[in-house]
């Protein structure tokens, strides 16, 4: 359905600002730095970004403290409807007529590669969350992109490795029809095979359906013994659901949730998602750090918990202020060659850096989901099974292809 | 055996599961249908109040204790009041104006329907349980059928059947066709017609209703599970003929089954066969398959 494009303006902290002069700010182009969060507002991803990624941009130009020394921060933000022509005219106008300097979040991958191209056009920040495509930092790669939360390589070499190591050897995948559900699903099936399983079937179905149930009958006659979900948001949370009606747990066969976010679980309920292994990067409960900005942001946001992704756009957000405010200027090229210079550090992700390639680095973890009777709160969802530290949980840096690396 | 590289088995198996997808859009391209027959309104509301009737059966669960059962029959009811309201204020006003009109306000109220469930509730929806006494499923031989979905093509056949009935065989239903033709007329012989018009938005709604608590334990109870159904069932009332109740019905469940087999020969086509279906149907029947041409 068409839906009018929500542009929402959003002031921050600008009477601070204004008291403490704008002496640092010359170098600024047009004395603001302005973020744009692109997001889906509206539909299958708007829980696990959506305003919540608007809201967690705002914390970091608050945490970063920059706008009491001099330098005026404004975040914009706009609904891309998971539509790559609609995420490009307004990524134009951005960068055209309102000047914005960084785009920020940006899920689903289609949406997220074309607007890459436009930023690396135009010699603009994008500070990527949301999208999961292993190609941003790969092919597709640009001087001015960073990708920060996950992507697809990391999350097939978590949970797909983990899945056939215990036993999970032969695939049938069930495929999101679009470019993220393609590199999930690529590069899971590398996964599995270099493991030694093997791969006996696949099914594409479009984004955004409802029912799964023809394409859980085609899984279940393929007798494969795990059925890779490579979905994500809507998409997953009605698998897995329609999965368990049609009795292939049961039946012997598993399912293995190749992109699980926390709200998915709290859609799906833990009745049916027990057990259910999962890689994020993020996840509120993990140290004190997480903690007390889960507990801001949740307070802040309807007593939702935040998902990795927009955890992701805190952290890329927060990283990208320090280094403009650390060069005194927001030329995209300048300041994300001074953003992978300097290492990360912040409550979400703790210490971290980022590569030639634009790759965020930081350690992955592989969860389970808890039992209904092991859970004691609502989100309260996963306990950890492993950590897979920084310099294995992405791809190495030389096998992706980027013309970056040298 | 196999038919095109797919076991009998396997196809048997999408055939029915076409039939049950063919449920929901035959339950609410008859609502559709009766609508737009007798009010000669276009609802675009008809998706929100499909999952209007889904959230009505989460909110019964969730804050009242009430289950399945009743929420099948107390969900409809709410809802449909919601409608009467929205006919006796705001539809009866554009009765004499141009299709599109009824059209932009319905699709209005649909935007502002889902944009206040989404505040409320988030987009990546809510749990609802399959009741225990339809859990579980049976081994067909050829397929895994839960129990659930073979009690969704048996009600929904039920429901199906029954409103055609009352509209084209029962006394009230008469009343109803000859209030649509001459409303002057009709009211002349006693009938409360503007009564019987709102009453027919109401039991319209009603049957999306239905088929959201229907829906609600086997797709996520979300905002926006209507807006994503509402456009494929308007190609099945166009395909089935404007208007026509056993169209709506009959091409509902045949496009459930067409959509079937799609998912298995070409998964990739399977939300736009509907949409090719249509264009062809259309440039060779354009009133539809059961409709005519007024």
């Amino acid at each position: 359905m068409k839906r009018t494009l929500t542009a929402t303006l959003v002031g921050a902290a600008l009477a601070a600002s204004a008291l403490s002069g704008t002496a640092n700010a010359q170098a600024i182009s047009d004395g603001v730095v302005k973020i744009g969060v692109m997001s889906d507002m509206s539909g299958l991803y708007a829980d696990l970004a959506g305003q919540g990624s608007t809201l967690a941009a705002r914390m970091a130009v608050e945490d970063s403290g920059i706008t009491s020394r001099g330098i005026k921060v404004e975040i914009v933000s706009a609904d891309h409807q998971n539509k790559p022509d609609v995420g490009s005219s307004i990524a134009r106008q951005w960068m055209d007529t309102d000047k914005v300097d960084a785009i920020a979040d940006v899920p689903t991958s289609s949406v997220a590669l074309a607007v890459n191209q436009l930023t690396r056009e135009k010699g603009k920040v994008f500070l990527n969350s949301g999208a999961a495509t292993s190609d941003l930092t790969g092919k597709a790669c640009s001087p001015t992109t960073v990708h920060w939360t996950y992507d697809t390589w990391m999350l097939a070499n978590g949970t797909g490795s983990a899945v056939v190591k215990s036993g999970g050897d032969s695939w049938f995948f069930l495929t999101a029809d679009y470019a993220f559900g393609h590199a999930l699903e690529r590069d899971t099936e590398a996964v599995v095979q270099k493991s030694g399983g093997k791969v006996v079937g696949k099914v594409r179905h479009p984004l955004n359906t409802q029912d799964f149930s023809s394409f859980l009958l085609q899984a279940q006659s393929s007798k494969a013994k795990i059925i890779g979900l490579a979905n994500a948001g809507g998409d997953t949370v009605n698998s897995i659901k329609q999965a368990a009606e049609f009795g292939i747990v049961s039946g012997g066969q598993n399912l293995a949730g190749l992109l699980v976010f926390l709200t998915d679980i709290h859609g799906i309920g833990l009745q049916t998602a027990q057990g259910l292994l999962v890689t994020e990067t993020f996840y509120w409960d993990l140290n004190d750090g997480t903690r007390a900005f889960s507990k801001r942001f949740a307070a802040a946001n309807n007593n939702r918990y935040p998902t990795m992704v927009q955890a992701g756009v805190y952290g890329a957000v927060l990283h990208y202020l320090k280094a403009v405010e650390a060069i005194k200027s927001d030329d995209g090229l300048k300041v994300v060659e001074q953003m992978k210079a300097t290492p990360t550090d912040d409550p979400a992700f703790g210490k971290g850096s980022i590569r030639a390639d634009g790759r965020k680095i930081h350690p992955a973890y592989l969860f389970e989901v808890k039992k209904p009777g092991e859970s004691k709160a609502p989100y309260d969802y996963y306990k950890l099974r492993e950590t897979i530290p920084a310099e294995q949980a992405f791809r190495p840096l030389a096998d992706g292809g980027c013309s970056l690396v040298k | 055996m196999e038919i095109f590289g797919v076991p009998t088995q396997a196809l048997f198996g999408q055939l029915l599961i076409g039939l049950i997808n063919g449920s929901f859009y035959a339950l609410l391209s008859l609502g559709l249908a009766v609508i737009f027959g007798l009010l000669n309104i276009i609802n675009f509301t008809h998706g929100a109040q499909y999952m209007m009737g889904a959230f009505a059966a989460y909110l019964l669960l969730n804050k009242l204790g009430i289950g399945y059962w009743w929420a099948l029959l107390i969900a409809p009811i709410l809802v449909g009041l919601t409608g009467a309201i929205i006919e006796r204020t705001m539809l009866s006003r554009l009765y004499k104006l141009d299709h599109l009109y009824g059209l932009l306000l319905t699709f209005g109220l649909a935007l502002i329907i889902e944009g206040l469930f989404r505040n409320e509730y988030g987009s990546s929806g809510q749990p609802y349980p399959i009741p225990p006494a339809l859990s579980g499923g049976r081994n067909l031989g050829f397929m895994f059928l839960p129990n659930y979905r073979a009690w969704v093509i048996v009600a929904s056949l039920v429901v199906c059947l029954a409103t055609w009935f009352v509209i084209e065989r029962t006394k009230l239903g008469a009343y109803l066709r000859a209030a649509t033709e001459n409303p002057q007329l009709v009211q002349a012989f006693g009938i409360n017609v503007p009564r019987m018009i709102t009453t027919t938005y109401a039991f319209g709604v009603g049957l999306a209703a239905f088929a959201g608590v229907m829906a609600a334990p086997i797709y996520s109870v979300s905002p926006q599970m209507g807006a994503n159904l509402i456009i494929v069932v308007f190609a099945v009332v166009v395909i089935g003929g404007m208007g026509s109740i056993m169209g709506a019905v009959v091409t509902g469940f045949a496009l459930g089954l067409i959509e079937g087999l799609t998912k298995v020969f070409y998964p990739e086509a399977s939300n736009t066969v509907i949409f090719v279906i249509m264009a062809i149907v259309l440039l060779i029947k354009p009133a539809g398959l059961f409709g005519t041409q007024k």
